[in-house]
């Protein structure tokens, strides 16, 4: 492992825990989004350290170039930007109780134990990753246990996609017209449904 | 390096925790459960330098999964804000005793 490879990985890392920081921080939504995109950037770059080249480059489409692409348009789909709305940060005993669960869930993973990978017998050769990349790029190395040893959980998450575009589809539809049915009367649906709910 | 990603993912973690607890702006939430996936992700990526390329087919399967949940939690929070006008979680108390 050469200097500059130390230097990059500290870098990018550094990065985006600065960035995390700022991000949980932004009082305005889209703010926030960006800043997150700067992290999701660097965790890209950490991935590519660490020899997951395809799961970087997926990284930056699927992450941060549709996930939060969603994100920043439902924010200014609702108009979130209006400074009235968007002081949103609880109390300070809040920040307490979260500053306290954060640094017990920071000991609890940090905490050394004697054997800290105790399942060496799955332990690959050094570098074996780097070279069968260079044997056959760095996207079959994934894709090959992608469609064969893990057929069945890939089909899973076709139907749990599948599955998510109906609920979405559903959930995301105005329902006007399908509420005002014959038991409702006419022009009251939408303001009685308002009034029901407070 | 693993320590070292360990340590970042870590720490991502954290934050994301943070972020859930300290926001009251459901958007904002969403994105700090995204910032913990990412993190988890991370944690698969550096132990997939050690045990072999298990560890970055999972990474695939989590990125399907937070997609899907992004889609379907963002159109929960635009249901939410057409009946209620508000995506803050203080404000959506209708099941609170």
């Amino acid at each position: 492992m050469t200097l500059f490879y130390h230097f990059c990985f500290y870098l990018f890392g550094l990065v985006a825990v600065a960035s995390a920081c700022v991000f949980v921080t932004r009082k305005s939504p889209v703010a926030a989004a960006l800043w997150l995109v700067n992290v999701l950037f660097c965790i890209a770059a950490l991935f590519v350290l660490l020899d997951a080249q395809f799961i970087g480059a997926i990284q930056v489409l699927v992450y941060a170039g549709a996930i939060m692409v969603v994100f920043l348009f439902v924010i200014m789909l609702l108009n979130l930007g209006e400074p009235a709305r968007i002081a949103d940060a609880r109390g300070t005993l809040w920040y307490i109780g979260a500053g306290g669960l954060a640094i017990v869930v920071l000991a609890a993973m940090m905490v050394r134990l004697p054997h800290p990978l105790p399942i060496e017998t799955f332990r690959i050769a050094a570098d074996s990753l780097v070279t069968e990349a260079r044997a056959t790029g760095a996207v079959a190395p994934v894709a090959v246990p992608l469609f064969t040893e893990y057929l069945l959980a890939f089909e899973v998450t076709s139907v749990l996609l599948l599955a998510a575009v109906v609920g979405a589809v559903v959930l995301g539809r105005k329902r006007n017209e399908s509420d005002a049915g014959p038991a409702s009367q006419p022009g009251t649906a939408g303001t009685g449904t308002a009034a029901h709910a407070r | 390096m693993l320590a070292d990603a360990l340590f970042f993912s870590a720490v991502l973690f954290a934050i994301g925790v943070v972020g859930v607890l300290t926001r009251r702006n459901a958007i904002i939430i969403f994105m700090s459960v995204e910032l913990m996936l990412n993190a988890v992700n991370l944690t698969f990526v550096a132990f997939a330098q050690v045990y072999g390329y298990a560890g970055q087919v999972f990474v695939v399967f989590v990125m399907t999964v937070a997609a899907a949940e992004a889609a379907v939690g963002l159109a929960i929070i635009i249901s939410i804000f057409r009946h209620r006008h508000t995506v803050n979680l203080t404000d959506i108390n209708l099941l609170k005793g």
